[in-house]
């Protein structure tokens, strides 16, 4: 291979990715096992460690069996649901980008959000149980994806990529009022507080059996992304330029928009709306890898993973209620998000 | 003979915006299409390419026509050159010459070992190897029109169309440029490109061709068709043609 035979040509983002590629995954173990441990009912590291090895290995454990509850039934499955939403979230923002051609893009820009949210307001006015307002939430997503997609290939006369943004818009807006009208007919003493707290996303609420169910979804959201790596960074150039370079934009646009929309939607369905992660994280990992998207969706997801658990971390602990995760979420990403426009060079980079 | 088009009219939608365009790009020949703004050149190279569907008339690649070919299999020979732009993501330049690779990688492959040759054999071609882990986005003009020439190159095509490969580029990128078309066309890769300074046309081009209001207005050796008449119809001013030793000539506007 080239690279091993002239170390010196090496990319500067591709060495950094390698070293990212040994940290990164550490880090994060490291994040993990710490949030694990702290809350309410502080459990030292060591223990930590213990009660993860007694249960996996199926032994029974010395230990203060209330630590092993707070760690392995309470602890363990929000810290799984922030993984594994934050990682997906990370991954369709950043496949979101590289689609759109633009880094400011995050996985709302087609109405996937709107869509779900208006799903689980209707499910929460309708007094429906989780697991069906969690089923709306992911129908309603894809829905209004669908939706816009639709309309982008109806309106032929345009640039199809500008064509769904703004159709993105236009759905986005009409599915925002149906939200807020649905706020207006919702009981005010217990689904309007329910629907507010959807909206601003949690995971407190999570269990294991709501993300063993969001796997298959994410999994095949995941597939042609991670099959469809290399073509991720043509798609970029454009419709025009991807095209004339070979690609069959037609038919690898609206897959790879399958694939990410899945994703949120599922995502979302189990937490309600987490904004801001999309839209950060793969920032991040481009200013850390490159904009090779072979690297960037593992470094997007290995962030995200990471910023959505430590902002967890924070939500339960930070104050004496739980505070919503889309709070903290702008809190962190907003100002960070200045500081890229004002120390931002080469463009966004 | 790679690229024939017949009878063609092109347009956007139901607009045409030129129409009873027949031409034909042989092995290795360099064709100049010269034509005012809004004439229809970058309209017809979109035609051309197969990126836009024909209004009327036919595109034929190899004998075959475009609108019955795969995209990739379009893209395999030929490859596209666009005006050198900006790109949105900060690529390094290896990484953009590679991804003319893309016609000759199934659809879920990355690019390999071979491909990566291709790609350094692309930049060595150009010249521009020492721009190779450089970023797209923070090079000049001039050696981004390079990146995407070697780019095209790395994808192997025999036919390149180049959009104004020497707009916004000074005077030594453009000799640069102009040179690397003559070099092309002298290794067998026909190229077809347009250009707002008809002298061009004497420095690389095989064969004119003169587009004027979607129409072509001319089409023949340089020296035959690029005169002060038929340039005076294209832009609607006086042009001097100076001939220079060599067969070559100077076109410059009269003024005053």
């Amino acid at each position: 291979m080239s690279e091993a035979a002239s170390p010196a040509s090496v990319a500067p983002a591709r060495r950094r990715s390698l070293s990212l590629a040994v940290l990164g995954p550490a880090a994060l173990l490291l994040l993990v096992l710490v949030s694990l441990g702290i809350g309410r009912y502080p459990v030292p590291p060591a223990d930590v460690v213990a009660v993860l090895v007694a249960k996996l290995l199926n032994q029974t454990s010395t230990l203060d069996p209330a630590a092993q509850t707070v760690v392995w039934s309470v602890r363990l499955p929000r810290v799984f649901g922030a993984l594994v939403v934050g990682a997906g979230l990370a991954a369709a923002g950043a496949t979101y980008q590289g689609l759109f051609r633009n880094p400011l893009v995050s996985p709302d820009i087609l109405g996937v959000s709107a869509g779900a949210s208006l799903g689980a307001v209707l499910g929460i006015v309708l007094a429906l149980p989780v697991a069906a307002i969690q089923g709306l939430a992911f129908a309603g997503g894809l829905a209004a994806v669908g939706a816009v997609y639709a309309v982008g290939l109806a309106v032929r006369r345009h640039d199809p990529v500008l064509t769904l943004v703004l159709a993105g818009v236009a759905v986005g807006a009409l599915l925002g009022a149906g939200i807020s009208l649905l706020k207006v007919l919702a009981d005010p003493y217990n689904q309007l507080p329910a629907i507010t707290f959807w909206l601003l996303g949690s995971l407190a609420s999570v269990t294991t059996g709501d993300i063993a169910a969001i796997l298959p979804a994410l999994g095949l959201g995941l597939a042609p992304l991670v099959l469809l790596r290399w073509r991720v960074n043509l798609m970029s150039l454009g419709d025009e330029e991807a095209r004339a370079l070979g690609l069959e934009t037609r038919r690898l646009r609206p897959v790879l928009v399958a694939g990410a929309t899945l994703v949120t939607a599922a995502a979302v369905s189990v937490t309600g709306v987490i904004g801001w992660i999309g839209l950060i994280v793969p920032h991040v990992a481009r200013l850390l890898v490159g904009p090779d998207f072979r690297r960037l969706l593992p470094a997007s997801m290995l962030l995200g993973a990471g910023y959505l658990t430590a902002v967890d971390l924070l939500a339960r602990t930070v104050a004496a209620i739980e505070v919503p995760l889309g709070i903290l979420t702008a809190l962190v990403g907003a100002p960070f998000f200045l500081w890229l426009l004002a120390a931002g060079k080469r463009g966004w980079a | 003979m790679i690229l024939e088009a017949r009878d063609l009219a092109f347009g956007y939608g139901a607009r045409a915006v030129g129409s009873g365009v027949s031409l034909t790009v042989g092995e290795g020949e360099a064709l100049c299409l010269l034509g005012p703004n809004g004439g229809g050149k970058t309209t017809l190279f979109k035609t051309l390419l197969g990126l836009l569907r024909p209004l009327a008339g036919r595109v034929l690649l190899d004998g075959r026509d475009l609108s019955e070919r795969p995209r990739r299999e379009i893209a395999k020979r030929i490859a596209y050159v666009p005006q050198a732009h900006a790109a949105f993501f900060p690529f390094s330049v290896r990484d953009v010459v590679l991804m003319g690779r893309a016609s000759r990688l199934s659809a879920f492959a990355s690019p390999g070992p071979a491909d990566r040759a291709a790609a350094e054999r692309a930049l060595a071609t150009l010249g521009i190897g020492h721009l190779a882990d450089r970023i797209y986005t923070e090079i000049s003009g001039g050696e981004r029109q390079l990146a995407l020439i070697a780019r095209a190159l790395a994808g192997e095509p025999r036919l390149l169309v180049m959009d104004e490969p020497t707009a916004s580029l000074d005077f030594g990128n453009q000799a640069r440029v102009l040179t690397q078309v003559r070099r092309l066309s002298e290794a067998g890769i026909a190229v077809v490109l347009s250009t707002h300074d008809p002298g061009h046309a004497f420095l690389c081009a095989d064969r004119v061709a003169l587009l004027h209001g979607g129409r072509l207005a001319g089409l023949g050796p340089p020296a035959e068709t690029v005169t002060p008449e038929t340039l005076r119809l294209l832009y609607g001013v006086e042009v001097a043609v100076l001939p220079l030793p060599g067969g070559r000539a100077v076109c410059t506007p009269v003024i005053g």
